[in-house]
């Protein structure tokens, strides 16, 4: 466990980013919110990112603006040397919280729908959507639709529709929050072989330490609101690696450090009179 | 058939057979209600002697025709709504009363405008059934996820685009409910026009066969209508449902 090592190849990267909500009266926003930063980040070529923090932080919106969902208020995001503001770019593939499964097609038909908007060959599209699906141990399920499916099944399907368009950046957004906790580990270990088998680059928003501490090779740990890293760890694991390192002393370290860190950072979130006492203590 | 569907069967074939049994013993009066045998033998014959047929035409003509701007302009409007936040704030409360409203002290407004002609019908028509195909627009883009949003402009969708392949389905259901209520809406809202004052139609055929006392053919007309309309909604009903299995399937 190091602090912050420099990325020797950068792939995309962040500089004073902020971003800041204005200001809506009638819909009970009196006052423009900090929603982020400033945020500095270098995201090295194929590696594996993870983001920690506290409720409300901003993670999220530091996701969409990296994405190109969201547009800095101030700062300026680079991704593959060109700037990122307001549209994603192609080679970014982004996988939400929510369930942004298409109810009203089949598996097969959810995971071909960006290469059939590509306009990609039939035969090519066939062939990527059943090599995604069996990636994603969906084969069976193919004709399926997702309300017949689980929720961490529906989460593979997104997932999968994410991984057909073979992106070279990968964001999620919490996409296993919703999970039980063993279903998590398990979809954990399907990210890992996802990111080793296209050698992208992932960031992964997290509220769970230990998923962050068990996936990524560095772990930014964001303030309270308005979000910003305030530290950057490096895991120190190989690649080839999956959910069993659970059981190891450095992973109880990581996750130790993470929450010394963010265990201030999560009251002051919570914010109020009986919790500052609390922090107090 | 299902067992529910069977037992939906045995009742209407119980009230029937209860009725045909009131009129045939006297219990209720001939001239007040004929026997249901009565009625389909005098609607066969008239559907064989081919009198009706001009009356058919023109009434669901009528009604395919309202219902079909029903649906298009009430989809149309309700995206144009949805889209203009402020003019929707505006108009909710029109919306929230208008079926609180009787429409159809507007027909004779429309007659004097319009004449005695098909115009104020259709009209009528429409302005019966279109509120319902707004509030279901409306409905179903509010419930389009927001997350869909993001993912179009993931696949970098244009505005067109995003309608059409996703808010489109997502909002699909809800429109649904708003096809089948313009459906109706407009086949009550013609036959009633026509009841009330028309020169053709089938509506009219009952009006004046009620003011001749002609029940045998005021009767068949009832049951037409009856069967039209159970049949049109029997085959909406089986499309929703349909679609309602293929997007709520039992979860694995």
């Amino acid at each position: 466990m190091n602090a912050a090592p420099v990325p020797p190849d950068v792939h995309a990267e962040l500089k004073g980013v902020t971003r800041i909500y204005p200001a809506v009266p009638g819909a009970g926003a009196q006052m423009p919110i900090q929603a982020l930063g400033p945020v500095d980040l270098d995201l090295g070529r194929g590696e594996f990112f993870a983001v920690v923090g506290p409720s409300g932080c901003g993670k999220s919106t530091f996701l969409e603006v990296l994405a190109g969902l969201q547009k800095p208020t101030a700062g300026s995001v680079i991704f593959e040397g060109k700037p990122v503001s307001g549209q994603v770019p192609e080679g970014i593939g982004v996988v939400f919280q929510e369930d942004a499964s298409f109810p009203w097609l089949t598996v097969w038909d959810n995971v071909a729908f960006g290469l059939r908007r590509s306009g990609v060959a039939a035969p090519e599209v066939r062939r990527r959507v059943e090599d995604a699906i069996a990636f994603m141990g969906l084969k069976d399920f193919a004709r399926a639709y997702p309300s017949q499916l689980s929720g961490g099944m529906r989460q593979r399907v997104c997932i999968a529709r994410t991984l057909v368009l073979q992106p070279r950046l990968i964001l999620l957004d919490e996409p296993f929050g919703a999970l039980d906790a063993q279903t998590r580990l398990l979809m954990g270990d399907e990210v890992l072989r996802l990111w080793r088998r296209t050698g992208a680059t992932v960031l992964l928003i997290t509220h769970a330490l230990d998923e962050a501490a068990m996936l990524a090779d560095r772990v930014g740990a964001m303030s309270a609101r308005p979000g910003r890293f305030i530290e950057i760890i490096a895991t120190g694991w190989p690649r080839e690696r999956d959910s069993t390192i659970v059981g190891e002393a450095a992973f109880g370290e990581i996750t130790g450090r993470l929450w010394e860190r963010l265990r201030g950072e999560s009251l002051k979130a919570l914010g109020h009179s009986g919790v500052s006492a609390m922090a107090a203590e | 058939m299902t067992r529910i569907g069977l037992i939906r069967l045995v009742v209407i074939v119980a009230l029937v057979g209860v009725l045909e049994l009131a009129c045939r013993t006297g219990l209720i009066d001939h001239r007040v209600i004929i026997p249901p045998s009565e009625m389909a033998s005098a609607l066969w014959t008239l559907l064989v002697s081919g009198s009706l047929d001009a009356d058919i035409a023109r009434t669901l003509g009528l009604i395919g025709l309202v219902t079909a701007l029903s649906i298009v302009l009430g989809f149309a409007a309700g995206i144009a709504i949805h889209a203009l936040p402020r003019l929707r704030g505006a108009l909710d409360p029109f919306f929230a009363t208008y079926y609180a409203v009787p429409i159809f002290i507007f027909y004779p407004v429309l007659i004097a405008i319009f004449g005695l002609s098909l115009m104020p019908i259709v009209l009528i028509g429409v302005a019966t059934a279109i509120v319902a195909m707004i509030i279901a627009t409306l409905n179903g883009l509010d419930r389009v996820p927001r997350v869909l949003g993001k993912v179009a402009r993931v696949h970098r969708l244009g505005r067109v685009a995003t309608a059409l392949q996703l808010q489109l389905p997502a909002a699909a259901p809800y429109l649904f409910t708003g096809i089948k209520l313009a459906v109706s809406y407009g086949f009550i809202a013609v036959i009633a026009a026509e009841f009330i004052l028309s020169p053709a139609g089938l509506g009219r055929d009952i009006a004046d066969a009620y003011a001749d006392f002609n029940n045998r053919r005021m009767y068949a007309l009832i049951l037409f209508l009856l069967i039209v309309a159970t049949l049109l909604n029997a085959v909406l009903h089986g499309l929703d449902m349909r679609f309602a299995a293929r997007r709520s399937g039992g979860r694995l």
